[in-house]
């Protein structure tokens, strides 16, 4: 069985979801069925942020969500976060600060730390790990990550 | 570290500057495809169907509801396995399905190909399978009585090393029995691929790896096919750790996928990940430590126990390197070590970085401790004392050709000043958030400990790595199957291939099998060493084979020209000539690099055996509550023997991540298993260390002695911050608690009750 | 599925459809949805019903709609009124999680690893549930009846929460074995109700359903003295400590053993009643 198709706001454009099962998350959607395979799915129970996205600008699970019931959100993905065919400045300083080694905790974090510095655009060490603390790295231990969030913040300070 | 906000970004970095990443810029845009982010439009899911005992036989396997779901295309068993029925590493041991028995619990026993993940789930579902449940041999220490899980026997591999007279005695003798648990690699991509089938019967296979021609060799024998009709193509990896060595869904996708004449793709779920690979080797472990009572050691005696679960896998290289290195880098004159892995019931464990001296380091540092408690001597100047230095005999009586500067690695660990403040808020007091302690509940802790383990594979085993290099153009493109995990060797070939043939533009080709041969597994702290070393001389030819042919052209001395800034020059002057120019004819060269040869272990334990070593050294600082048992890595010092910094961010890279690891051992990372099943199959109950429980990494010193043999005097640095992590880490909450401490992870019940009484 | 844009059309859509799953932040949810053990036919979600997403203050009385979430109560102004809750609240999951999960959610969901679960408890929450039929009110403490299990009926969905303002410190700790996203091994809110003259105390993970230490509450609360301040003596504390430990009721399972657990929790009594002595009788 599947659900009636609904529309999805993703990165300012509009999608329609046809034939979706009732209950696919919304990574699911975004991966398979719209095609922006960037969010990630490392363990599909929240519990590693791989899939974060902002929905309405705030940072979620893209997994814990139930896709149907994002209609009429805006959701932003990592596809989404690099402005205007360039790189964010958070997306330059993961790149500069050595902080991407497998990358699949990538663009959940960057989603992460996108979302923190336009809050808080210049956080302490502890800021910084505690709103990266849903965000689980196996490679890299972490002291890359804050050091380019770090980097974000002084080159150009929000997400931008 | 360079000021990366205001320094210029060096364009075409070449060795030793911090090149960036080759597909940094996909991966920070989401648009790198991983293994799980493949697609094909005419593609069918996969999914496995796997046992839910730890020991059975297999009485039937009804799949007539399965294969008339809707959207169901196939459904496949163990008859249906087209070529060999096994498949393993060192041992074709495993079934690709089970036929007649399951023998740990999450062993596949059928697979399914589906128009879509909801039907293959239905299918799975719908297959029943009727089990004789047996009782499941789970105790390693008992095992070589009990009944065999396998017909190859519950004895996997037995080493009896004996080194040097084995009548000594030590004036002093410290004894202790250790555990290590069962750590899981849990990388973030999960098991995933796709299989594509061509009409001539062969098929193109793309997934996550680690080693691609292992892999295609194994998978080719599994469907009866020739080498030639299996391409592998390296899909993006999310994470290996050791736990990609062995196959998981490559077969299955490749039966898949000929069978319905569709590509198939598959990728496992979280949970599914924890069975579907195998996991680190628990470990038993008992140590006699004899002494001179001025601290020179005399004698080490050990018996180790490591539980490979219930097939081989790498289990046989694993107890080596236990074996080898159960005594750590000291001097040890007189040793006798009896390392065993068995089979049981439990799950499967082979390789995981640090591959055997992650246990034995936990170990043998702990003695060090204990033996410089009963000494009274410093702890670290007992390490001082005994270290090893060029020129000494290992256990296995083989002498250090190499660099070992081991006595600078523990000193400058040791000696560099500790950073960490006291803990002002409570987000940095053990329980975090939790808010369960004040500073007054909270005790701090320090210690240090030293680990080494070999580099490269060993015991005589020919881990070749075949690099082409091509120039033309101007630009030079590298042919390499070398599995990129993460550890960054994309970025080092760029560098290598800019430092040798002078150019700044390096494209990389796909890893695949079809353009070339075997670069070995990416492992082992091998790939610098031995792709690396591939490609340096690869384009080292190449290099030289352009300068001979201008030098005669043109009538110039070869030894004069130097390629640099899209040119040909010669030093003499008078020449000049355009690269692109010089190179419209490519050039291009193949190599196949080896490691000098190695030798088998003895009936003693005894022989050349291995190619380097590597040392590290960790200082950790720990908060505990002791009430609670509960602890925050405040700190961690390290200093680590590397020969020479490639990448200086790649390098701290690999320290910290590797740091990481290590902790997660000492505090939260434990494979739950009860009668061969795993409790914990789950990130919500397998804890790995968040950017909270990390502590800032401090590099007291990368020591930089190059090392023969070594391209760059490099060596790997990927192992080392894993294995002395754990040690000093645990070192840390004795020094707290005062508490032997012999098991890892520590729980808060061993800080709580010690002794067990909960 | 419904996307219910107030709470007569939740409703309408309960009765409708009785079996229906209701999601709010789908935190929880979500999980058995994605593992395949929890099917999604029928759909009401919560989460754009705007009085469900509001909270007021009404004299001594704080009122959260059920879909208040824990990113919310972990803001200044909800931590100032009810600093125990915007405690427990910041211990949940990760920041992801907070920005989604609600308040209604925690308590439906009926973990007794819960983390609000002990915080409401002490502070005798009261639930508002609601359905086309009827509404009606449930203490906390009886709305919960088992693990994962609660007098909810089919058609009825919680649309608020009422706790009290006290007057008094509060603290609320949770045991976990990983200093972030981790499922508590032990916790414990303890409340000063300075105009009752009361501590509260309530207990996590240690109990199928909310536990109130009310023996450890009588104990501790008759001898404090509340006009003067003057500090109990050591064996109060560790008299309360005990009986609050006496009065958990925990299990062994793979995230600690029960010893461990009624350890913990007689640890927690001590130090958070330590935490609030010396500030039991001063502002």
């Amino acid at each position: 069985m599947s659900t009636d198709p609904f529309v999805l706001e993703v990165n300012g454009q509009s999608h329609e979801v046809a034939d979706a099962h009732p209950g696919e998350s919304l990574l699911r959607v975004l991966r398979e069925r719209l095609r922006l395979p960037g969010s990630k799915n490392a363990c599909e129970e929240g519990e590693c942020g791989s899939c974060t996205v902002l929905l309405d600008g705030q940072t979620v699970c893209s997994c814990l969500v139930l896709a149907s019931t994002a209609v009429g959100r805006q959701i932003t993905t990592i596809e989404g976060l690099s402005g205007d065919g360039g790189l964010s400045h958070v997306q330059q300083a993961f790149v500069d600060a050595g902080a991407v080694q497998c990358g699949f905790c990538t663009p959940g974090l960057i989603v992460s730390i996108g979302s923190l510095l336009e809050s808080d655009p210049d956080p302490s060490e502890l800021a910084v790990r505690e709103a990266i603390s849903g965000n689980l790295c196996r490679c890299t231990g972490y002291g890359r990550v804050v050091e380019a969030v770090h980097l974000a913040a002084t080159r150009g300070g929000g997400s931008k | 570290m360079t000021d990366l906000a205001t320094s210029e970004r060096i364009v075409a970095p070449r060795i030793g500057e911090n090149a960036p990443r080759p597909d940094g810029v996909p991966k920070v845009v989401g648009a790198f495809a991983f293994s799980s982010d493949l697609h094909h439009d005419r593609m069918l899911w996969g999914g496995t169907l796997r046992s839910t005992h730890s020991s059975a036989r297999i009485r039937s396997v009804d799949i007539s509801t399965a294969v008339a779901v809707t959207g169901v295309h196939a459904v496949l068993v163990s008859d249906d396995v087209p070529g060999q029925k096994v498949f393993g590493l060192e041992y074709r041991d495993q079934p690709v399905l089970a036929g007649d028995v399951v023998r740990y619990e999450g062993e596949p026993v059928a697979i399914v190909a589906a128009d879509h993940p909801e039907a293959v789930r239905m299918a799975l579902e719908a297959i029943v399978v009727d089990y004789e449940v047996l009782v499941p041999v789970v105790d390693p220490m008992t095992v070589e009585e009990a009944e065999p899980v396998h017909p190859d026997g519950n004895l996997v591999r037995r080493i009896h090393l004996r080194h040097g007279n084995q009548d000594v005695v030590g004036d002093v003798q410290v004894e202790g029995t250790y555990e290590v648990a069962m750590q899981d690699q849990a990388f973030l991509g999960p098991e995933s691929g796709m299989a594509v089938p061509a009409d001539d019967g062969s098929i193109d296979l793309y997934v996550a790896t680690q080693w691609l021609h292992s892999d295609r060799d194994q998978v080719a024998d599994c469907m009866g096919l020739d080498p030639e009709k299996v391409r592998l193509t390296l899909a993006g990896v999310g994470g290996a750790f050791g736990a990609r060595e062995d196959l998981s869904l490559h077969v299955h996708l490749c039966m898949l996928a000929r069978h319905t004449g569709r590509p198939v793709k598959m990728v496992y779920s979280r949970e599914e990940s924890f069975h579907g690979h195998v996991h680190r080797h628990p470990a038993q472990m008992w140590y006699r430590h004899h002494a001179d009572r001025d601290g020179t050691l005399v004698r080490v005696e050990a018996h180790l126990i490591l539980d490979g679960g219930a097939y081989a896998s790498s289990s046989s290289a694993v107890i080596a390197n236990a074996t080898c290195f159960a005594a750590g880098p000291y001097r040890v004159p007189s040793a006798e070590i009896d390392g065993a892995v068995v089979r049981t019931n439990n799950p499967p464990c082979g390789a995981m970085r640090g591959f055997g001296a992650v246990q034995v380091c936990f170990a043998h540092e702990a003695q060090m401790d204990r033996l410089a408690g009963a000494l009274g001597m410093d702890p670290v100047a007992l390490r001082l004392q005994n270290a090893l230095v060029p020129g000494d005999e290992l256990l296995t009586g083989q002498t250090i050709k190499g660099t070992a500067p081991v006595a600078e690695v523990i000193r400058t660990c040791a000696d560099h000043p500790p950073g960490a403040s006291m803990a002002v808020d409570p987000l940095e007091l053990p329980g975090g958030a939790g808010r369960t302690a004040d500073p007054e509940h909270v005790v701090r802790g320090e210690a240090f400990a030293l680990g080494f383990k070999n580099l490269l594979f060993s015991e005589g085993f020919d881990d070749f790595s075949e690099a082409s290099c091509r120039l033309a153009g101007g630009v030079a493109t590298i042919t390499s199957a070398c599995a990129e995990v993460g550890q960054g060797f994309v970025t080092l070939a760029q560098q290598i291939a800019r430092e040798v043939l002078g150019v700044d533009e390096v494209v990389l080709l796909p890893a695949s099998t079809a353009g070339i041969g075997s670069a070995g597994s990416t492992s082992a702290s091998r790939q610098t060493w031995m792709s690396g070393g591939a490609i340096q001389e690869a384009c080292g030819q190449v290099r030289a084979q352009l300068l001979e042919h201008l030098a005669a052209e043109h009538g110039v001395d070869a030894d004069d020209l130097v390629i640099a800034d899209g040119r040909v020059v010669s030093m003499a002057g008078g020449f000049e000539v355009d690269l692109a120019k010089a190179t419209t004819e490519p050039i291009e060269a193949s190599v196949v690099f080896r490691h000098v040869p190695t030798l088998p272990l003895d009936e003693n334990g005894q022989g050349n055996a291995h190619v380097s070593f590597a040392f590290s050294a960790h200082r950790a600082i720990v908060d505990v509550d002791v009430e609670l048992g509960l602890v925050k890595v405040v700190e961690l010092t390290t200093s680590q023997d590397v020969g020479r910094v490639l990448n200086p961010l790649q390098t701290v890279g690999q320290l910290e991540g590797g740091a990481a690891q290590g902790v997660g051992l000492a505090v939260m990372e434990e494979v739950l298993v009860q009668e061969g099943r795993i409790r914990n199959a789950s990130f919500t109950d397998y804890l790995v260390p968040t950017a909270l429980d990390m502590p800032h990494v401090e590099i007291a010193a990368l020591i930089e002695q190059a090392e023969p043999g070594a391209p760059f005097g490099a060596k790997g640095i990927g192992e080392a911050p894993s294995i002395s992590s754990t040690a000093a880490v645990a070192a840390a909450i004795r020094n707290a608690t005062g508490l032997d401490l012999p098991r890892v992870p520590v729980r808060p019940t061993d800080i709580v009750f010690p002794g067990g009484t909960a | 599925m419904t996307i219910a844009t107030s709470l007569e059309d939740a409703c309408a859509a309960l009765a409708a459809e009785p079996n229906s799953v209701i999601v709010a932040g789908g935190t929880d949810l979500m999980v058995e949805v994605n593992r395949g053990s929890r099917c999604v036919e029928n759909v009401v979600a919560l989460d754009r019903i705007p009085e469900l997403a509001d909270w007021h203050l009404t004299g001594d009385e704080l009122r959260f709609g059920a879909g208040v979430t824990f990113a919310e109560i972990c803001e200044p102004e909800i931590a100032a009124l009810v600093p125990a809750l915007a405690q427990a609240a910041r211990t949940v999951g990760s920041p992801q999680i907070r920005n989604a999960a609600t308040l209604g959610g925690n308590i439906a969901t009926a973990s007794p690893a819960g983390d609000s679960i002990p915080v409401l408890a002490a502070l005798d929450a009261v639930l508002e549930l609601r359905s086309t039929e009827a509404s009606r009110e449930v203490p906390v403490t009886e709305f919960i009846t088992g693990v994962k299990a609660t007098c909810l009926m089919p058609g009825e969905l919680i649309e608020a929460v009422r706790v009290p303002v006290l007057d008094g410190p509060q603290e609320f700790c949770k045991v976990g074995t990983r200093n972030a996203m981790v499922i508590s091994v032990a916790s414990l809110a303890l409340l000063v109700d300075r105009s009752a003259r009361r501590i509260r105390v309530a207990l996590g993970s240690v109990s199928p359903i909310p536990l109130r230490a009310s023996e450890a509450e009588d104990h501790v609360s008759g001898h404090l003295d509340w006009d003067s301040g003057v500090q109990p003596g050591p064996e109060v504390v560790r008299e309360f400590a005990e009986l609050v430990a006496g009065s958990a009721n925990p299990i062994d399972d793979h995230r600690g053993s029960a010893a461990y657990r009624r350890h913990a929790v007689r640890v927690l009594a001590e130090r958070s009643l330590t935490r609030v002595l010396n500030r039991v009788s001063s502002p």
